[in-house]
């Protein structure tokens, strides 16, 4: 599914370079449930933004779904951001000016879907995060883990094969926090390959895979296969 | 991935309604430049008909023979000798008949007179005339007949009159019919003048017309105003002019001793200025336009910074550069469809407001800074937005949406 190869990321900082990703190497499979974690400044979020492609790799190569990623050019990468990959944003990032339903039609607008069918999908995704009523308030109308959900309905609404969250809870208390949490790990049990970047240790916990980052490196990843979710 | 055009404009729609105070303000720019072009346009092209429609009630392909030479420099031996130009006579008008170029010759006196019937007196002017005249000035007649077609010489003695005449003299009286003094002398009164503008300064309605030959009877003088020449056609004017000159140094000894005006010369001049006046105006006020266009390019690029995260987050929901490139453009060009529209529309009701006010000023904006100032308004909010949208198509994702 995902296969980190060597991966590096340096960026330059001045007359200095740091590595924010330092011969990074991954392999991810179709389902998988896996959380990162790691202090401050070691290379979580870079690496979520590159196997999401919102980023390319200094060095190294990454296939994605057997394809090599690395070398498509930027409208590739676009349609494979559009179809296969959704992002959950700690800041949520709806825009605010368009109801739930039209913050989660965006995926399917940008890939020329026509707007009936558009309306009926966007639907279907609310429902499924049980926000059927809130269609069309817009997110300042909304509770804080009311928005996180219509984002993953929005990360959810083209049915990707691969979910990455960043800090998805950071923005929340802990009950709200919660709630998310549970939402992607149902969508991960229908099948989704879920990544998610947290500090939070219990909620990283959860996860069946936990993959641990410092200074750009992964220095810890332990698997129980065993271990079901909550 | 083809964006659908309706949901572009859709998502234009909605992001300048999500910042209407910018939005109304950009608005507000491109319609008062695009009013000021259609109304001062209008107003100079209404400046340039109006002269051209004075200049047209004179008649066309005219040419007006004056006596006295007034070329600038021309110095006759008569100048120095204190000699008046010879005067222009019936006879010289007759002559200038025998050419094929000169469709109309009429003669013309002018002077003023007191007019009376039954106690009712004013003091006038008086043309003298002939049955040509009509046609050459393009009046038109509201009563009864003009001149009758007579030898230069016959002194009729009836009368053409004005409508201010009529009324003040006839009121509610019959006029046609009834015999009007001027000066001296008795006039039947033949026909009245259609109410209509004025030409060489006199207001055809407060004028009486007699026959030519009465007239130099009723002034004793037998010299004329001057005489009026209409050409077959524009082409001929030229060789009638020649004609007129040569015939003329011919009868007065070899004399060149009177002018030839042309309308036409006269005109054209006015209209190339008027003209000029108009598309320099238009252009100034195209300007505003310009000026228009950096407010846009400004407003967009704090659009685009404003936004940041917006467009950070199409990208990575798998918006192309060129999506979010036409996204963009599209706001921009919305924008100043719509000013531009609003501005069409107050610059149609600016000019309206004038021609009501004056409604002698005919000011229509022409078709062509109506057409170029809405293309300029739309070409000036894309061009100046391609920038601003370049900087969205470009943002590094991961920069806009870190940035809070
Ligand atoms: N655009 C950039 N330019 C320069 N340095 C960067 C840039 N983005 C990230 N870095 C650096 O790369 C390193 C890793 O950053 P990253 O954001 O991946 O950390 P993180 O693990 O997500 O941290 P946090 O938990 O605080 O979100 C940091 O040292 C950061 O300063
Ligand atoms: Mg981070």
């Amino acid at each position: 599914m995902i296969s980190l190869q060597h991966i590096h990321r340096d960026f330059r900082v001045g007359d200095q370079i740091v590595h924010a990703l330092d011969d990074v190497d991954l392999d991810i499979a179709a389902g998988e449930y896996v959380s990162v974690m790691g202090p401050s400044g070691s290379g979580k979020s870079t690496l979520l933004n590159l196997i999401g492609l919102l980023d390319r790799a200094s060095a190294g190569r990454y296939l994605l779904e057997g394809e090599d990623v690395t070398v498509l050019d930027d409208d590739r990468q676009a349609w494979i951001r559009n179809r296969r990959i959704g992002f959950v944003f700690q800041a949520f990032h709806l825009v605010p000016r368009l109801t739930a339903a039209e913050n989660v039609e965006l995926p399917l607008l940008l890939a020329g879907v026509p707007p009936a069918e558009r309306g009926k999908r966007a639907a279907a995704a609310l429902r499924a995060m049980g926000l059927s009523d809130r269609a069309g308030h817009r997110p300042d109308q909304l509770s804080g883990g009311q928005r996180q959900r219509v984002a993953i309905a929005r990360a959810t609404v083209t049915e990707p094969a691969v979910l990455l969250a960043d800090e998805p809870t950071g923005n929340l208390d802990q009950h709200a926090g919660q709630g998310v949490i549970e939402v992607l790990e149902a969508l991960n049990a229908r099948g989704i390959t879920l990544i998610v970047v947290t500090h939070d240790s219990a909620i990283g916990g959860r996860a069946r895979r936990r993959v641990r980052m410092l200074d750009g490196r992964i220095v810890a990843d332990e698997a129980e296969a065993d271990r079901a979710p909550a | 991935m083809r964006l659908h055009s309706s949901d572009v404009v859709r998502f234009a729609w909605g992001a300048l309604r999500g910042y209407p105070t910018r939005s109304v303000l950009m608005l507000i720019a491109m319609a008062i430049g695009v009013a000021a072009v259609v109304m001062l346009t209008a107003l100079g092209e209404g400046a340039r008909r109006y002269v051209s429609n004075e200049f047209a009630s004179l008649g066309t392909h005219l040419l007006i023979v004056i006596p006295g030479r007034s070329e600038t420099g021309g110095v006759s031996p008569g100048t120095f000798m204190g000699e008046t130009p010879r005067d222009l006579t019936l006879d010289d008008a007759r002559s200038l008949t025998r050419s094929p170029g000169v469709r109309r010759v009429a003669p013309m006196m002018v002077g003023s007179a007191n007019v009376g019937w039954r106690g009712r007196e004013r003091e006038t002017v008086v043309l003298g005339g002939t049955h040509d005249m009509l046609a050459i000035r393009h009046w038109r007649m509201a009563q009864g007949r003009f001149l009758p077609r007579t030898d230069f010489d016959l002194a009729t003695p009836v009368c053409v009159i004005g409508a201010t005449i009529r009324r003040e003299i006839f009121g509610a009286s019959r006029a046609l019919g009834s015999w009007l003094r001027i000066g001296d002398r008795r006039f039947r009164v033949i026909g009245v003048l259609a109410s209509e503008g004025r030409s060489i300064g006199v207001d055809v309605q407060e004028t009486v017309i007699i026959p030519v030959a009465s007239a130099q009877q009723l002034f004793d003088r037998a010299s004329l105003f001057r005489i009026l020449v209409e050409a077959r056609s524009r082409a001929d004017m030229e060789p009638a002019r020649r004609f007129i000159v040569a015939t003329l140094r011919e009868r007065h000894q070899g004399e060149e001793d009177v002018t030839v005006i042309t309308q036409d010369a006269v005109l054209a001049t006015f209209d190339r200025i008027l003209g000029a006046l108009t598309y320099a105006v238009g252009g100034i006020a195209a300007i505003s336009l310009a000026v228009a266009g950096i407010l846009i390019m400004n407003v967009m690029l704090v659009a685009v910074s404003q936004r940041t995260a917006e467009i950070g987050l199409l990208k990575a929901l798998g918006a192309t550069a060129r999506q979010i490139l036409s996204l963009i453009l599209a706001e921009a060009l919305l924008l100043s469809a719509v000013g531009a529209l609003t501005g069409l529309l107050l610059g149609e009701l600016g000019s309206l407001a004038v021609r009501h006010a004056f409604p002698t000023l005919p000011a229509w904006p022409p078709w062509w800074a109506v057409s170029a100032s809405a293309g300029v308004a739309l070409l000036t909010g894309l061009l100046f937005s391609l920038l601003p949208a370049r900087r969205a198509a470009r943002l590094d994702p991961v920069l806009a949406l870190s940035r809070r």
